[in-house]
């Protein structure tokens, strides 16, 4: 399997304050992989040392083989921050626009996916509105749009479907499933037991380390529990 | 070039922020126009006291003045109680005058009636220098005419330096500023772009306010119309630098508006609108440092002086030194938000 993503002994402070150490992970071309842990355990600092925005203190970050943070690679991620970053007086068609035409599309090529992508999140007939009146999920589904408006080879989510309902939460998992079958490397982070239950691989971060790795089946077999819920206080249980 | 998408979003952001646009381009009309309401009442007639003075001349000044005539001791009992603006009286073959002095405005009204009917008097005759005194103040008062071009270069400063930085500080705010980092996006192309968008607005703006004091309040205006335009742009384009460098050490738009009393305010005193000749030289050289003090010599050299090009060269440089020092801070100053 190609190797995508590594990341090599990371830990990460914010002053003194340490919020991510000796993370070791290794992610794989075409998975979805999960990062799954309750807030403040570090998911949205790691996301953020992958996409290249944040420099780690300690360890490094490769991306398809070049360390990060790099420019070139930044232009294969597409990213959907936690909080929804979006021009409120511009319109949704005009927000993807903007981060569609940073990426180098062409004009037509826009015109094209900007539409392709709209209808992925269902926001076709609200293109013209100015943002500010979208209610949450709307914001939400744009967000996801313009991280996926330049076709990236990896895709970083970070609690991509909060205050999404449950009909277009299962349709933006279809996608991910599509995206994924056409080679695109997903990461999301969920802190959702029955959404990390979808993901193919999965790390479970607790107070800044990772406490267990594999897949959901795996994790759960080995240790003869039923749900994800039951894993994660197993393994965090043990730990603490 | 990035730098384009960032400019055309901006843009887009004006258009659906009427708002902003209104504060950037009306609200320095409006100060000004109350600035000029009160400093400059163009219409105000001086009360002359006329001690014996020829009745041609005296029926020529009252087109122009109240004129009342009075012995010299009545003279100076209205003046001393401010009931005239002036005493004309006729020395050795020319006028004298006494300003009471305390009111530029007024001040500036006696000496333009006085000039006009000397004018009238002999208009084919060498002009006749009338002997002027002041009672109180001396002729270093200044007029609107005097602190206008100051306005004006302080209003465009003013408004580009808030409506820059709190828009560049809401990027941070509402994440888009880090999202923006996460894409190929480089950190020169952001602030080139800032510059870029704004900078655009800005040549617009310049060219409103410069127009309407001018043209619509008249103020005074001896240069070239063009060079009043490229020192106000580059006067934006400074606050615009100034304003989003600055944006990076406040978090919020609230800490932004803080920056008024600390940067902008200061500037007023040291920017020639006022007097700062009894000041010790060590203090005054605090204006050096201030983009404004610039902007506002340069202004003062093109519309009052009507001097060329050479004349106020070094303060061009000047401006534009300031706008690209705060560029590359700038650009520096975003490490903090992503290294690379």
């Amino acid at each position: 399997m190609e190797k995508v993503i590594s990341l090599n002994h990371i830990a990460h402070s914010f002053g003194v304050e340490t919020v991510i150490k000796g993370i070791n992970i290794e992610i794989d071309k075409g998975v979805i992989f999960g990062l799954l842990g309750p807030s403040g355990s570090g998911k949205t600092t790691l996301v953020k040392i992958i996409t290249g925005i944040l420099y780690p203190t300690e360890g490094s970050s490769v991306v398809q083989e070049t360390q990060m943070p790099s420019l070139k690679k930044m232009k294969n991620i597409g990213f959907m921050a936690q909080s929804d970053a979006l021009y409120t007086e511009l319109t949704a068609y005009e927000n993807i626009d903007y981060f569609a035409s940073i990426y180098g599309l062409s004009r037509s090529e826009r015109k094209q996916r900007i539409k392709k992508v709209l209808e992925i999140v269902d926001l076709v007939k609200h293109m013209k509105k100015p943002v500010r009146t979208f209610s949450g999920g709307m914001k939400r589904r744009l967000s996801l749009a313009i991280s996926i408006v330049h076709e990236p080879e990896i895709l970083i989510l970070d609690e991509p479907t909060v205050g999404i309902d449950p009909l277009l939460r299962q349709s933006i998992w279809q996608e991910f499933n599509k995206l994924k079958n056409e080679g695109t490397t997903i990461i999301v982070t969920t802190h959702v037991m029955d959404e990390a239950e979808k993901c193919d691989e999965l790390a479970l971060l607790h107070d800044g380390y990772v406490i267990a790795q594999g897949s959901p089946k795996d994790l759960k077999q080995s240790i003869h529990v039923d749900t994800m819920e039951q894993a994660f206080l197993h393994y965090g249980g043990g730990k603490s | 070039m990035n730098s384009i998408s960032i400019i055309v979003r901006i843009l887009r952001q004006f258009r659906r922020d009427k708002r902003s646009l209104a504060l950037m381009f009306a609200a320095p009309l409006l100060v000004l126009t109350l600035m000029w309401l009160v400093l400059d009442s163009g219409d105000y007639v001086p009360e002359i006291a006329a001690i014996d003075l020829p009745d041609r001349f005296v029926k020529i000044l009252e087109n122009e003045a109240e004129v009342m005539s009075m012995d010299r001791h009545e003279a100076e009992d209205a003046l001393k109680n401010q009931e005239i603006d002036a005493v004309l009286e006729w020395e050795e073959n020319k006028p004298a005058l006494t300003l009471e002095g305390s009111d530029p405005t007024a001040s500036g009204a006696v000496n333009m009636a006085l000039q006009q009917t000397l004018n009238q008097m002999n208009p084919q005759q060498e002009r006749m220098e009338p002997e002027i005194h002041y009672y109180h103040g001396s002729e270093e008062i200044k007029l609107f005419d005097n602190v206008g071009p100051v306005l004006i270069g302080f209003f465009i400063f003013f408004f580009v330096f808030i409506v820059g930085g709190v828009s560049f500080i809401r990027e941070r705010t509402q994440g888009t500023l880090e999202r923006s980092l996460a894409t190929p996006l480089k950190r020169w192309e952001i602030v080139i772009g800032y510059l870029g968008g704004f900078g655009l607005f800005t040549i617009i703006q310049s060219i409103i306010i410069a127009a309407y004091s001018i043209y619509a309040l008249d103020v005074f205006m001896a240069g070239n119309f063009l060079y009043v335009l490229l020192v106000t742009f580059l006067l934006a384009l400074s606050a615009l630098s100034l304003g989003t460098l600055l944006s990076a050490f406040a978090n919020n738009e609230f800490q932004m508006i803080q920056f008024i009393p600390l940067v902008i305010v200061p500037q007023v005193f040291f920017s020639g609108m006022f007097n700062l000749e009894t000041l010790d030289p060590w203090l005054r050289a605090i204006g050096n440092i201030m983009p404004l003090t610039y902007g506002a010599e340069a202004l003062r050299d093109i519309m009052i002086r009507g001097s060329g090009f050479e004349s106020f060269a070094v303060e061009v440089f000047v401006l534009f030194g300031f706008t690209l020092l705060f560029t590359l801070l700038n650009i520096v100053a975003l490490k903090r938000h992503r290294k690379l």
